[in-house]
């Protein structure tokens, strides 16, 4: 495949990891978050870890949409199909996040609620335009690369004046995140970032300064091939080993500084930020998520439904904050593999297969048991 | 025969209907000018409830298959030939000849006739090609809304050869892996015409009897350990099933196994693994070492073998794990599918 195979070469692979090893000072450790679940996935598909010397940790950051949305959420979009009548459209990701009472979006199904798997915002509009006497909401989620096609999906039902449509609003920003793990009281233990592939081209790089500038941590953002991801941890063991904290860019044949301005006027134009959102696993964070602007109302379905929103506290036993945050290790969780496992998942971790526990349960775990 | 009905059945414009299944004149009518002349065979003649077949002197080996796919035609078929083909194969994966074949149709209530009398001269076509009639067959209407157009079951009967023994729990460490070629075509083809995916070069679906390439591979590797036809859940889960069975663990390297540009290209725009995506007329051979190189000839002989490769080893391994070295030279599991496989968001 053009353009993707080049970014999969293996003797090129082998060729950076030498230069990576060649770096790292064996006597100290490089705590490097991927933040993003797409970084997570490219590095359990290609088990770069073995391709990295034992001085060099990834830690799995919280960047998976479907893993840090509450059960709450879940349980708000649940309500609406089954109690509303709704059809409920939703990328699908979502269909297997458990909710309260045992339920999933993929349950609610199989007992008779309408939600219906879509691949775009488009196939929203479609269903809403086919069914124009059915209320469709579509359960917008993801961080930044996911918004601008929601906000196009309210504008084109604004002009079209299609009554029948709304979103619940899901949409979350990266920075936020980074920030509230950054702010952690008790300390972090990270030493670099790989910043986000997908994201960075719609907000571009600038975002990520004040991480190297306030917090003295590297930002390498980085493509998510796999080639892509040696080279970024190539430049942040350089940072690291002199000492420099900067916003580098790996991607740029995608990423620029100021990303996209025609996809921000977009979601500037249609969305607001939110006083506080709940994460799954990271707790509230201030200014950390999108609503509607106060014009685009009537597209808002916690705004037209009764659909009041209920938080839900995480399981005790489940060590998802901490691991997200770098202090613990998914097979250092109590409940790793046993209780909590891709078809029980009982924390945010263990839900997608980008998730921290999931990637390293699906792919990985064979590192962790004796052989 | 003269034909008692007044009119025969209108082929193109005509709907089923819950007289169809009713056990009345128009259900004969459906069978004799549908079914019966689509699959033509001396058995299905008799008209019987059932059919009297000959007596086999060794062994016997059964395996059914319900049919649901949706669309119900796809490039490279369609769920007729489909219905024929799936059980053969897992027939002769057992490693025996199948002999017979038996269909039953849940039809519901509004699908057109021509698309029923294609779907079943499809069946009759593949059966014929295949050299294994169907001998017997049931009809059902369910009233719309019920089910999704046609689902047909097909059982099929065959042979066990004298001295295979082929069943997944006879993988033994030190074991060659071998694939029959390029995998994720059948699964790839089915999800392009549902997601409207256009491609320059279209993937065609790999669905095909595969009792003659099992055939070859028995004559020039008799002490074959298993088989089986990657179908639902790709070769990600038929491993998975064999290290289970035998209680072993299985090695397998990313850059021997097929996969052909179209494939990868849809794989990777919807976020799938070609590894659980599914085969149709592929295959997975597991057999002792020294036979691994006369297994992979007989295989690369075939026409549907042409794309074979050594992909992997059984070994010791208490976990059962699948494992596999990517292409960047790292080692990570292929695990069991946890349900479906979705496509990611990002």
């Amino acid at each position: 495949m053009k353009y993707v195979d080049e970014f999969r070469d293996g003797e090129l692979a082998r060729g950076l990891a030498a230069a990576i090893a060649r770096e790292a000072d064996a006597h100290r450790s490089y705590r490097f978050m991927e933040f993003c679940g797409g970084h997570t996935h490219a590095i359990s598909r290609y088990g770069l870890a073995d391709l990295l010397p034992g001085a060099i940790r990834m830690i799995h950051g919280p960047g998976c949409p479907v893993c840090v949305l509450p059960i709450g959420r879940i349980d708000q979009a649940i309500r609406l199909a089954r109690e509303h009548g709704v059809i409920l459209a939703t990328y699908a990701d979502t269909m297997r996040v458990p909710a309260s009472d045992r339920l999933t979006l993929l349950r609610a199904k199989a007992l008779g609620a309408d939600v219906r798997m879509i691949y775009s915002t488009e196939d929203a509009l479609a269903i809403a335009r086919a069914n124009p006497r059915r209320e469709v909401v579509f359960l917008a989620i993801g961080f930044e690369t996911t918004t601008p096609p929601t906000a196009v999906a309210v504008l084109r039902a604004a002009e079209g004046s299609l009554g029948n449509f709304s979103i619940l609003c899901n949409h979350v920003l990266t920075p936020a995140a980074m920030h509230a793990i950054l702010d952690a009281p008790q300390g972090v233990a990270i030493d670099g970032f790989v910043g986000p592939a997908h994201v960075s081209t719609v907000i571009g790089s600038a975002p990520y300064e004040p991480f190297a500038v306030d917090y003295r941590k590297p930002v390498v953002i980085a493509g998510f091939e796999p080639l892509d991801l040696l080279r970024a941890i190539h430049l942040l063991v350089r940072q690291v080993n002199e000492g420099r904290a900067a916003v580098e860019n790996e991607f740029t044949r995608a990423v620029t500084r100021e990303g996209n301005g025609r996809a921000q006027a977009l979601v500037e134009r249609v969305f607001e930020r939110r006083a506080a959102f709940e994460w799954r696993g990271l707790g509230t964070i201030p200014a950390s998520a999108l609503q509607l602007r106060p014009e685009f109302a009537p597209f808002d379905a916690e705004r037209r439904f009764a659909v009041p929103y209920v938080p839900v506290p995480d399981n005790k036993a489940c060590a998802c904050g901490q691991i997200l945050r770098g202090e613990k290790r998914p097979e250092e969780c109590r409940i790793f593999g046993t209780a909590c496992t891709p078809e029980n998942p009982i924390g945010s971790c263990m839900v997608s297969s980008e998730g921290a526990c999931a990637a390293h349960y699906t792919y990985g775990r064979f590192r962790g048991a004796a052989a | 025969m003269s034909a008692p009905y007044a009119r025969p059945l209108d082929l193109k414009h005509g709907l089923v209907d819950l007289t169809h299944g009713s056990g009345g004149r128009a259900m004969a009518q459906l069978i004799r000018e549908v079914f019966a002349r689509a699959l033509a065979n001396d058995y299905l003649a008799q008209g019987d409830d059932g059919a009297r077949l000959g007596h086999a002197a060794g062994r016997l080996v059964v395996a059914t298959d319900a049919h649901v796919v949706s669309p119900l035609f796809f490039p490279g078929g369609d769920i007729g030939c489909l219905s024929v083909h799936g059980t053969i194969n897992d027939v002769a994966v057992m490693g025996a000849r199948p002999l017979y074949l038996a269909a039953s149709f849940v039809l519901e209530e509004g699908f057109p006739l021509a698309d029923l009398a294609r779907i079943a001269a499809s069946m009759g076509r593949a059966s014929r090609e295949a050299g294994v009639p169907v001998v017997t067959g049931d009809t059902k209407v369910v009233e719309r809304g019920k089910a999704d157009g046609v689902f047909i079951t097909t059982t099929g009967i065959g042979e066990l050869r004298d001295g295979v023994d082929c069943a997944g729990a006879n993988a033994r460490p030190g074991d060659a892996v071998l694939l029959s070629g390029p995998i994720g075509e059948h699964g790839m083809a089915i999800m392009a015409c549902r997601e409207n995916l256009a491609f320059d070069a279209p993937i065609v679906s790999d669905t095909a009897a595969l009792h003659g390439l099992t055939d070859a591979l028995l004559g020039a590797a008799p002490g074959m350990h298993a088989m089986r036809d990657a179908t639902r859940g790709g070769i990600g889960a038929a491993l998975n099933e064999i290290a289970q069975q035998s209680g072993v663990g299985i090695e397998i390297d990313e850059n021997a196994i097929p996969v052909r540009a179209p494939v990868e290209a849809a794989c990777e725009l919807l976020g799938l693994d070609p590894l659980y995506v599914a085969n149709e007329g592929r295959l997975l051979a597991i057999c002792p070492p020294a036979l691994a190189e006369a297994a992979l000839h007989a295989l690369r002989a075939h026409p549907l073998g042409a794309g074979a490769a050594l992909i992997g080893r059984v070994i010791e391994d208490p976990r059962r794990f699948v494992q596999m070295r990517t292409r960047l030279g790292g080692r990570r599991i292929v695990d069991w599918l946890h349900g479906d496989q979705l496509p990611r968001i990002c």
